[in-house]
């Protein structure tokens, strides 16, 4: 069985088909789009289309409201950063205490220069609670921004609703939908979205690359001087073969929009639910109605992620625990604690993603190894009874380190 | 993922000595699950020879605490408990061919069950004095408890001294954003004011003796007294790290040292190197570079060419 990946919230596989809509773009169309020669002619072209692909897949009234940047963290920052900019008397930021890391650091560093960060928390089952945050709105707030999905659970917020809150009170509205878009369907003209942020190797394009959409009107202003280049509002020579293979992917990820909320939903289900059937003391965490199709994330109780990974590695499974940049430390992820998951189950969440390149028969595989994993490493737990094969009778009591 | 070393992986793969020693008599427990480690050893001693004769673990953790637990069952067992007392953290580490540093606490925790299970088994109380902060320095391995610590302790008020007392910001520079954040807050706890822009002096005078920077031209003679002097006043602090310098030759506008003891080709020579050759040019005004003397001979003949 060769290795099976179930790590697309991570990153994704580059589509063979972008690949080859890109190649030209490193070998013969390779002049500066702003140049006027014969190695520049189709850029420009194909740039338009790229941005007309992205635009149909977000639903956007224009092509101008696309901005390519090098990144989703890019996106994130510009509509920041341009938000308080734009608007120097606002002093105020609402965001959610499960956002990536993208938005959290930013604001923690916002915080340090003055700013009032509100940060909306999620219950049990990751949701927000909208009564709280329509009186946090008001004329001192510069930009709310909540994620569209989060990456962890898959959980997806009423963003729609939340932008029309926002736009009621006067309030610019971002969202980060690295994770939504390609997965479920948006039409953001028919939205009060203001700005929203796009990765494109979380859709099959490659990284380094990623959009701003801007709507039309709202105030903007650039995070990069320099060139003409997205209108100026973007400086530096465009990333040309990217922005080329993601439209190329946008418009993949819209014929498969279908595919993705059917059979892969299906895999993914399927696995969930093999596994809380045969893995004891394991559950699903966010929130089981509203969530993408391709995301589960399982909390084995009594035993570590990272050790779980390593095990599933060894089957030649890749998953993650946590979201893939805060596996590196050795907190919970800010996720599971702001659900207030508990510390027995918090540390051995690991995450499954698919797409659209998985099979049914690699859902069966995962399935064969994952109770044999949770056995080997809870017969190590000193939480854990080897004989009862239960958890101790009460974990925190029976084991009683010595505190400072 | 993170870079294990196969030595790593084996121990965790196939761990040694899993699960609870039956009729133990030295049961150490430390860590809890809300920090996401946590360790019970479980050891049998002799009580007429004081030998480990066997070891157990259960590790609630991830894969270097497991291989770190693992590897200590390995290490003690056969030893009497004063010799498995003198296991370091560093021993575990070097055991299992390193560890990365993100995960050096892991081995830190396995010498801490090891202390609480001797405790135990001596009916004496064991503390954990050991607070473990977030990690800040990935270079050195140094957390933000211990930067807070050195801060209070010696007065500290720049990266660079906070480098010069931990190592911690002194490879690739990429936690000088953090360390200053660290400055900034202890600072403000004793009422003072962070300035980036400050210089370390003010604060060397707490550690060495002030040495005036030089002003007129000197001869060779007052120059080479004057490094002396320098390197005299630096020497307190190598010699607390376990090293030592030594003058043994100044060509044009290169001084040969030759580093001694701990600091001799270790990964901070460089380091430390780079910290002699700024305070000499402090003090002396003048630009100046410090070579290890091993480097003397291929060099000499290119700085004599230059000379003559
Ligand atoms: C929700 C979310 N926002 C932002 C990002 C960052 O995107 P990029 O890696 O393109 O900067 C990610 C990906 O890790 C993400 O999952
Ligand atoms: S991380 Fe501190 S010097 Fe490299």
């Amino acid at each position: 069985m060769p290795d099976i990946y179930l790590d697309n919230n991570a990153t994704t596989k580059v589509d063979p088909a972008v690949v080859d809509v890109m190649i030209p773009f490193f070998l013969e169309q390779y002049g500066n789009p702003s140049s006027i020669h014969k190695f520049a002619d189709g850029v420009a072209k194909a740039l338009k289309k790229a941005r007309g692909q992205v635009q149909e897949l977000i639903g956007a009234e224009h092509d101008s409201e696309i901005i390519f940047t090098s990144c989703g963290t890019e996106s994130d920052s510009t509509a920041i950063l341009s938000a308080i900019k734009a608007q120097p008397n606002r002093k105020e930021i609402i965001t959610t205490t499960v956002e990536h890391a993208a938005i959290l650091n930013l604001c923690e560093n916002l915080e340090k220069e003055g700013y009032t960060i509100h940060r909306l928390p999620v219950d049990k089952c990751g949701r927000l609670n909208l009564d709280a945050y329509k009186k946090m709105l008001s004329d001192q707030v510069a930009i709310v921004s909540v994620m569209w999905a989060n990456n962890e659970t898959g959980t997806i917020f009423p963003v729609v609703e939340m932008a029309e809150m926002a736009n009621s009170a006067g309030v610019m509205f971002h969202t980060d939908a690295v994770q939504a878009v390609g997965k479920i369907p948006m039409m953001l003209q028919d939205t009060k979205i203001d700005m929203l942020s796009i990765s494109g190797h979380k859709l099959h394009a490659p990284k380094g690359i990623g959009v701003l959409y801007l709507r039309r009107g709202t105030r903007y202003r650039p995070l990069l001087r320099g060139g003409h280049q997205e209108r100026g509002r973007r400086a530096g020579t465009e990333n040309t073969a990217s922005i080329v293979g993601l439209g190329k992917a946008c418009e993949m990820a819209m014929e498969h929009m279908e595919y993705e909320n059917v059979q892969v939903k299906a895999m993914r289900d399927k696995l969930e639910q093999g596994i809380i059937a045969t893995v004891p003391h394991s559950f699903i965490t966010g929130d089981l109605n509203n969530r993408l199709p391709n995301t589960t994330d399982i909390a084995f109780e009594y035993i570590e992620g990272e050790a779980i990974l390593m095990l599933l590695n060894k089957a030649g499974i890749a998953a993650s625990s946590g979201s893939a940049c805060t596996s590196g430390s050795l907190e919970p992820s800010h996720v599971m604690r702001a659900m207030d998951i508990p510390y027995t189950a918090a540390h051995g969440t690991i995450r499954f993603s698919f797409s659209r390149y998985n099979t049914m028969s690699e859902v069966d595989e995962v399935l064969k190894v994952m109770p044999t994993i949770a056995a080997t490493l809870r017969k190590l737990s000193p939480y854990w009874d080897s004989v009862t094969n239960e958890p101790v009778a009460n974990p925190e009591a029976a084991f009683t380190p010595t505190f400072k | 993922m993170w870079d294990y070393s196969d030595k790593v992986k084996e121990h965790f793969f196939t761990p040694k000595n899993a699960g609870a020693v039956v009729g133990a008599n030295a049961i150490g427990e430390v860590g809890s699950i809300s920090c996401g480690d946590a360790l019970r050893l479980t050891l049998k001693v002799n009580p007429e020879t004081e030998i480990i004769e066997e070891s157990g673990f259960q590790t609630f953790g991830c894969g270097s605490a497991i291989a770190s637990s693992s590897v200590l069952t390995e290490i003690i067992k056969g030893m009497t408990i004063d010799e498995a007392l003198k296991v370091t953290n560093q021993d575990i580490a070097n055991e299992l061919d390193g560890l990365p540093p993100e995960k050096m606490h892991c081995s830190v925790m396995g010498r801490e069950a090891l202390q609480a299970a001797v405790a135990n088994y001596r009916g004496e109380e064991w503390k954990d004095d050991h607070e473990e902060g977030a990690l800040i320095c990935k270079c050195f391995a140094i957390d933000a408890v211990m930067i807070e610590e050195m801060i209070w302790a010696n007065k500290l008020r720049t990266v660079e001294d906070v480098t010069n007392f931990t190592k911690a910001g002194g490879g690739c520079a990429a936690c000088h954003e953090d360390i200053e954040a660290i400055l900034e807050k202890v600072l403000a706890e004793k009422g003072e004011k962070f300035d980036a822009t400050v210089s370390t002096a003010a604060v060397e005078k707490v550690e060495t003796p002030a040495i005036a920077a030089v002003k007129t031209p000197l001869t060779n003679v007052q120059r080479i007294k004057k490094i002396e002097e320098v390197l005299t006043s630096l020497r307190p602090q190598l010699m607390a790290d376990g090293g030592d310098v030594e003058l043994v030759e100044v060509v044009g506008n290169t001084v040969y040292v030759n580093m001694t003891g701990a600091c001799n080709g270790c990964q901070m020579a460089a380091m430390t190197i780079a910290g002699i050759q700024q305070r000499l040019m402090e003090v002396l005004g003048e630009f100046l570079r410090v070579v290890p003397a091993s480097e003397m001979k291929k060099l000499v003949n290119i700085e004599g060419a230059g000379h003559a």
